[in-house]
């Protein structure tokens, strides 16, 4: 995928050295901006996407026309607010939205990367960001937020720049990922690579493509963003436009016309090579190890108020594995908030119209950029 | 809602403090609390709705358990803690107790007096479970499963080994000290009891 129209993109010239050790330079990052950058430029909200997320937060995506990720929670008088705040968001490198990525062509060879593309981190995601605050001379963002994968790059955001962010909002996240979150990517990355047309990575975006790998990458992952009560709710045993059982291997249930569907409309926009990258760096974000057990550790520099919320029936990154955070924030006496959000709608819930969620959340942002702006 | 007893909570309390309200309810005396002492104030809260009330006017407060959510702060985290109205609703009163005086350096601590003349009278005399206006609940749906006197508070401190710094009742509204000599009156009179708690 080469970079298109539409797409803001920002070349990093600063090297930056990945956790893997290779160093990269001169790399693009794509993002997006909402709203408008206030004299001050104290306005300013970082969003971190999730695994399939990109920069379109909201809006309609100009890629797939479709409406950005996270409309529900940002636009004008939304969450957050578009009216007040000056949102950024970027491509995370390893994506397929514009960022440095595997789809990318290697100088050198003259051939796209593929599985010759360097493995990324959590942490290289942020410190490849970071640079947006420069070059929008922001010195102090007013918030880092950001859900799933996008919670893990708040925390470690705010573990790596803990002066440039003056509020949090980690949300349904983990501060390490469990064997279960491992499992299920592993799943995935085994469906796309299984695919004949992956080739070893080295597929061409114009012919084959692993799009029935990645298609079912996506279905099992979709099924954890759901709670089984949500699904049994909306699909039952209901069936897709039949009156009757057809023994036979076509789509019988809606769950699985349903699942097919958004197997096959996830291809159209993501890259097989992308998912493998970004799971990768899901399964080695282990904050707790990275500050030699003791996740406390990590934020003990930084005054940031943090804002946790999880989900009742989120069984992906359940209310316990946020909890833990919230306990080592009070651990140092930090400024941390935490709420459980009745929900049916699992993992996604934080994607979707959950009004006690997004009211919170408005709540909470309005409040500390009141507060923040008494004490300056 | 503004209670009685915030205004005395708020005499005990010292400026620029550092503060947990443990079941802070809506944040109201969180609110009264950093707008007249200028503390630094955290608040826990059981209830959801509350929790959301609280963040809609922009406290700092985690939804969380006191029988199980305290044991993540470190001992004297803060300068006090305070338990309004909620120790007879705990399971287990005498691990929150330890708690609050592990976590905080001094504790506040109300409770709605069992001895107070109305709860007596309504017991003898109706021989029911007394409903007052403090007290508004039926047996059988009480969230006050471990109701004490003032008596009882006082004689608790013995047995858990804490002190009581400074005892105070509340009757109709006004204020008064508790000592030895008028414990009798002030458990007979008193609708709620504060006291001033440290290890």
């Amino acid at each position: 995928m080469n970079i298109r129209e539409n797409i803001k993109t920002l070349i990093i010239e600063k090297p930056l050295k990945l956790d893997c050790g290779r160093t990269i330079s001169k790399f693009p990052l794509a993002y997006e901006t909402y709203g408008k950058l206030n004299k001050n430029k104290d306005n300013a909200i970082l969003v971190f996407h999730a695994l399939t997320g990109d920069q379109f937060v909201t809006g309609v995506n100009p890629i797939t026309k479709k409406d950005g990720w996270w409309s529900y929670a940002v636009g004008p008088k939304k969450s957050i607010d578009t009216d007040k705040y000056f949102v950024i968001c970027a491509n995370v490198i390893g994506g397929c939205m514009g960022s440095f990525g595997p789809s990318h062509e290697n100088p050198e060879t003259k051939k796209i990367y593929g599985t010759d593309f360097p493995v990324i981190t959590i942490n290289d995601m942020v410190n490849a960001q970071v640079n947006l605050l420069d070059f929008f001379n922001i010195k102090k963002l007013f918030s880092v937020v950001g859900g799933s994968m996008g919670g893990m790059q708040v925390l470690q955001f705010v573990s790596n720049f803990p002066d440039k962010a003056k509020t949090a909002v980690p949300i349904a996240c983990t501060s390490s990922h469990s064997a279960q979150n491992i499992a299920f990517n592993e799943l995935g990355r085994q469906a796309i690579t299984a695919d004949h047309n992956w080739m070893d990575g080295k597929y061409n975006s114009k012919s084959t493509l692993p799009d029935k790998g990645l298609a079912v990458a996506r279905m099992a992952a979709h099924i954890t963003y759901l709670s089984k009560k949500g699904l049994q709710e909306k699909f039952g045993r209901n069936l897709q436009e039949r009156d009757d059982l057809k023994f036979g291997f076509d789509a019988d249930f809606q769950i699985e016309s349903y699942l097919r569907y958004q197997g096959s409309v996830f291809v159209d926009r993501f890259d097989a090579n992308s998912y493998l990258y970004i799971t990768r760096a899901m399964d080695y974000f282990d904050l707790v190890k990275q500050f030699d057990g003791n996740l406390s550790n990590a934020f003990k520099k930084t005054k940031t108020k943090f804002f946790i919320i999880s989900f009742t029936s989120d069984w992906l990154y359940p209310t316990q594995e946020n909890k833990e955070i919230v306990i080592a924030l009070n651990a140092i006496g930090a400024n941390v908030g935490f709420v459980e959000i009745d929900s049916d709608k699992g993992h996604d819930s934080f994607l979707l119209e959950v009004p006690d969620f997004l009211n919170a959340l408005k709540n909470f942002l309005d409040k500390s950029y009141i507060e923040s702006n008494d004490e300056s | 809602m503004m209670k009685a007893e915030y205004n005395f909570i708020a005499n005990i309390i010292e400026k620029n403090s550092t503060v947990l309200d443990v079941g802070c309810d809506d944040g109201t005396l969180m609110e009264f609390l950093k707008k007249n002492k200028n503390v630094n104030i955290r608040g826990i809260e059981i209830s959801k709705e509350k929790v959301q009330i609280c963040i809609a006017k922009g406290l700092t407060v985690i939804e969380g358990n006191a029988e199980f959510d305290l044991k993540q702060f470190p001992k004297n985290s803060f300068d006090y803690v305070v338990l309004g109205q909620t120790l007879q609703a705990f399971i287990n009163p005498e691990i929150v107790i330890k708690e609050l005086l592990r976590v905080g350096k001094k504790a506040i601590v109300t409770i709605p007096n069992f001895g107070n003349w109305k709860v007596r009278l309504d017991l003898l005399f109706k021989g029911t479970m007394p409903i007052t206006s403090s007290l508004p609940h039926e047996w059988y749906n009480t969230p006050n499963i471990h109701m004490c006197t003032i008596k009882d508070f006082v004689k608790f401190s013995e047995t858990m080994n804490f002190k009581i710094v400074k005892s105070l009742a509340l009757i109709n509204k006004n204020i008064s000290n508790i000592s030895k000599s008028n414990i009798f009156l002030k458990n007979l009179l008193g609708e709620l009891g504060i006291f001033l708690i440290e290890k």
